[in-house]
């Protein structure tokens, strides 16, 4: 009975006719199709500055022979992509783009949860997170713009 | 006369196989030397938006609070937290776009920016890349010195809605860096501008009237010194008639005064390598930074609305309609200043500096409202070259100021009917300040400061120096009207001091012409 409310009637003839099936649009059994491979772009050479520079923007360490085997990889299958043909289709990067957003209003409702906050750091020194030195600007020169520029 | 060469070099990607060009520069040393270098400067202004909450957590948002403690899961990037946007954020972003002349988008979107930094716990910034808030503003602007008094415009690219990080304290004797999440996820206005600065001086005075835009609508209350106004300038140096340069940034630029100063020092580095010959060296910064921005997938558009979308809504719940916020835009600075060159005829210069020190306009207006007849540009000219002074001298300000606006109406009624003088009036001001509950009239014949200006008494006072000088009446009588002056200063001082020179003056002369 709840099917009736959810589909339209051509389709609950159809399911009520095809049990297995609820959308005709995925097909029964898998469908290969073989790709032409002159019709997509090669994987590039994958060079010892590259995965430098992929390893330092995803902190993700692959540098050794299966891992550079394995982006080839991903890399030729992500570039099927280019097969689908797409002229004039706007992209869709959420399937909630035509709802409302949500707003809240501005309250304090949050926060001063200091002890679940730090619960996961390795090492605390005074309620401070500690963590490696970084972020630090290059010393190349000594620049003073004034009294108040120490920066942060 | 082409004293620099463009080279385009052509690359593949090797991500994506599309060609893309890079630009370089090259100066050829010929030709180059005698021009001046000149900078051309843009800005990326971070305002923190004066709201309760953050962007998007109810954590507390405050300034110095004890550490850690306005962290919520969200903000230190728990998995399975989400973010909610804050409805104050998006009003506050819109009035902030309506008051710098910007078009607010109908539809804006967040996006992901990715960098590793330990103050930024989720790895990534959520901010308005592709489709930000507003576009394509602007904002009038002053800039004055000694000699000079000028009005610009400035040209506003984008406004966005953006996160902020945590703040990071290092401790290099250590090697290590503490890390304080309270500022984490609070949020910001990035305002950038077009590179339409020519120096520091001319970018300075623009973030100062920025600042005082937010100031008057509320929407950052701007204290540098506790960052939550700054600035990164983005410059470029070249020479007059050549391309533009290599483009530098400067970040975190956390005062006026130092903004000024970082713009000018980068003139200098690159007129000084000019002099030693050196080549300025090329960063092709561009190309080595990779944000890897991408669409925040758990944030779907951002709708705004205007009287007449907003009619096909039917919940109100969410819906921020930007006609509202634009009824309840208040008068900005530049509606200030045209409003009281009109009103009252003054002169620009006199009513950017009113504009420019809080609570000036008040004050003026408050003194023409209680009387009315005074010569507003007396009131103005008394309030900016005598109370300015006085106040600082005293390190009060305006709000603190113990002269009511009441008695420094009368002591300008009286400045304006010549019942004194004006170094006088600057005496009695003075006297106000110490016994602020005596009226300036009491003060004045307290003292016996009243200016003689009753033309009988002036005329016997004129006979009596005119009768003990004949000589000088005779060298007047010759043609040497000097000793005019002469006689008019022996009147004056015969009154005690108390004389008004103008009408003395008058007095003197018809007695000369007339004998």
């Amino acid at each position: 009975m709840l099917l009736t409310k959810l589909t339209c009637r051509l389709c609950f003839q159809r399911v009520s006719r095809n049990k297995n099936c609820f959308c005709s649009k995925v097909p029964k059994t898998p469908i290969w199709e073989e790709v032409d491979h002159t019709r997509i772009p090669n994987v590039p050479q994958i060079d010892q500055e590259m995965i430098n520079h992929l390893e330092r923007v995803s902190l993700v360490e692959f540098n050794n022979q299966a891992g550079i085997e394995r982006l080839s990889k991903a890399i030729e299958s992500a570039n099927k992509l280019h097969m689908v043909n797409t002229d004039g289709i706007e992209p869709m990067e959420s399937v909630l783009e035509d709802r409302m957003l949500y707003l809240r209003e501005d309250k304090v409702t949050d926060g001063k949860c200091k002890q679940e906050v730090l619960s996961n750091a390795v090492k605390t020194i005074e309620d401070y997170f500690v963590a490696p030195p970084g972020n630090i600007p290059l010393k190349t020169k000594e620049r003073d713009y004034g009294s108040n520029s120490n920066g942060s | 006369m082409a004293a620099s060469m463009q080279k385009i070099s052509s690359h593949i990607c090797q991500l994506c196989k599309r060609r893309y060009l890079t630009f370089s520069y090259k100066r050829s040393s010929s030709n180059s030397k005698s021009k001046p270098w000149k900078s051309v400067v843009g800005l990326e202004i971070h305002a923190q938006i004066n709201t309760e909450s953050k962007l998007f957590s109810g954590a507390e948002n405050k300034f110095g609070g004890p550490t850690n403690t306005q962290v919520s899961l969200f903000d230190a990037a728990f998995p399975g937290t989400l973010p909610v946007l804050n409805k104050g954020c998006v009003e506050a972003g819109v009035l902030t776009a309506l008051a710098l002349r910007c078009t607010v988008n109908k539809v804006s979107k967040f996006d992901r920016k990715h960098y590793f930094y330990a103050d930024l716990p989720a790895g990534y910034q959520i901010t308005q890349q592709r489709q930000p808030l507003a576009v394509k503003g602007h904002v009038d602007y002053c800039i004055s010195d000694k000699n000079s008094f000028e009005t610009k415009t400035a040209n506003i690219t984008q406004i966005q809605l953006e996160q902020d990080s945590g703040k990071s304290l290092h401790d290099e004797k250590d090697r290590i860096s503490l890390i304080d999440l309270n500022r984490c996820g609070t949020g910001l206005m990035e305002i950038v501008t077009e590179p339409d600065f020519s120096d520091g001086t001319d970018a300075s005075a623009f973030v100062k009237e920025l600042q005082k835009i937010l100031q008057t609508i509320q929407t950052c209350d701007c204290k540098m010194e506790e960052g939550s106004l700054r600035v990164d300038a983005n410059i470029s140096v070249h020479k007059s008639g050549e391309p533009l340069g290599i483009r530098t940034e400067v970040k975190n630029l956390n005062s006026i005064k130092s903004v000024s100063k970082a713009i000018s020092f980068e003139n200098e580095t690159r007129s000084f390598d000019n002099e030693i010959d050196e080549t300025v060296p090329m960063r092709d910064k561009e190309v080595k930074t990779d944000y890897r921005f991408m669409p925040e997938p758990n944030l779907p558009p951002l709708h705004l609305f205007d009287s007449e979308s907003v009619k096909t809504v039917s919940s109100k719940m969410s819906v921020i309609n930007i006609d509202d916020i634009q009824q309840k835009l208040p008068p900005l600075p530049e509606d200030t200043r045209k409003r009281l060159e009109q009103q009252y005829s003054l002169k620009r210069r006199d009513v950017a500096v009113l504009v420019d020190n809080s609570g000036l306009v008040d004050y003026f207006e408050d003194v023409m409202r209680l009387s009315p007849t005074t010569s507003a540009k007396l009131v103005s000219n008394f309030i900016i070259n005598q109370l300015l002074g006085v106040l600082n001298d005293r390190k009060l300000t305006i709000y603190k100021c113990p002269v009511k606006t009441e008695d420094f109406g009368k002591l300008i009624d009286l400045l304006h009917t010549e019942e004194i003088s004006y170094s006088t009036s600057c005496k009695v001001l003075d006297e106000m300040f110490e016994h602020p509950n005596i009226a300036p009239e009491d003060i004045v014949d307290q003292k016996d400061w009243r200016q003689i200006s009753d033309t009988q008494v002036l005329t016997n006072i004129c006979e009596k120096v005119l009768e003990e000088h004949p000589k000088l009446i005779s060298k007047y009588r010759k043609g040497k009207l000097k000793y005019l002056h002469t006689l008019v200063n022996k009147a004056v001082i015969d009154s005690n001091n108390k004389a008004n020179p103008r009408i003395l003056k008058q007095i003197m002369e018809d007695l000369l012409d007339n004998k």
